[in-house]
């Protein structure tokens, strides 16, 4: 049973990778490169001069860029094993485990992993100010916690009871509040940190989506192997 | 009878529970290594990953 799960999630955490990595070098990377020459002093934000838009970018970097992907294979292995932990649970249990709606696990894990701390953490372009990383990481692990026990409330105790606690597990960490510096000191572009943003979030739901398809399918042709 | 029932099952149910267990701590445990650990290697390497994918990073 160990092996079926860490062998689907590796496969299903790879191939996610990889195209969390294609779309992150498409659409994040440049904003996050953009936001550097802010925080690196090369361009100035309301100076003297105004500043273009439009920049030239740093092109590939070997080393950077191939230790981006290798990471982000690694995340998604997490979560993949992370989500495939909690199939076999569910399956075991009676749920059925396809494909499509291995999908919509997938949402559920966006929403659990990048949607909740990102409603009040958002995902920030270098250079931001933000309160300290323990801190924020002391808020984060909770709130990522408690909507993914939220989302299993939601997909498997849909009673009264259930609604009602998966409401407050979500709520809970953005009434009681994140971290949050006690100055503004970012010196990079509220348009690019906004679009930063956005494409974290937009990348981050469609790579979960094919994480959760493919934790599925893999999770199925696995038991057909063993 | 049904007792015999009941106790396969729950040895069944058991049995899953554990390696998803140890599954799910294992995963946890790569993310918090590869997205978390504020080490200067690790936090170097995996800098523009931490930020595209939402993580606190400094």
């Amino acid at each position: 049973m160990f092996a079926r799960i860490l062998t689907s999630a590796l496969f299903a955490g790879a191939a996610a990778g990889v195209v969390a990595a294609i779309l992150q070098f498409m659409f994040v990377q440049p904003v996050l490169l953009h936001a550097e020459l802010y925080e690196a002093g090369d361009l100035v934000h309301f100076g003297a001069e105004p500043v273009s838009a439009i920049q030239a970018l740093p092109g590939f970097e070997p080393t950077r860029d191939l230790l981006s992907v290798m990471f982000t294979m690694l995340i998604y292995c997490g979560y993949a094993l992370a989500v495939i932990a909690l199939m076999s649970v569910a399956q075991e249990r009676g749920a059925k485990i396809t494909p499509t709606n291995g999908m919509i696990w997938g949402v559920a894990g966006f929403v659990a992993a990048h949607l909740a701390p990102g409603f009040s953490l958002a995902p920030e372009v270098p250079g931001v100010a933000a309160a300290d990383v323990t801190l924020r990481q002391m808020w984060f692990f909770p709130t990522v916690a408690a909507a993914a026990l939220a989302m299993w409330l939601l997909a498997f105790y849909r009673n009264a009871v259930g609604i009602a606690v998966a409401v407050v597990l979500l709520l809970a960490p953005h009434v009681i509040g994140a971290p949050e510096p006690d100055t503004f000191t970012g010196p990079v572009p509220t348009e690019i940190a906004a679009l930063f943003a956005s494409r974290a979030l937009g990348v981050g739901l469609a790579v979960w989506v094919v994480l959760g398809a493919l934790c599925a399918h893999f999770w199925a042709t696995e038991a057909k192997d063993a | 009878m049904t007792t015999t029932t009941a106790t396969v099952s729950l040895t069944r149910s058991k049995s899953a529970m554990i390696p998803a267990f140890f599954a799910l701590v294992l995963g946890v445990g790569v993310l918090v290594l590869a997205g978390h650990v504020q080490a200067a290697a690790l936090h170097d390497a995996a800098h523009d990953v931490r930020h595209a994918t939402g993580f606190p990073c400094h």
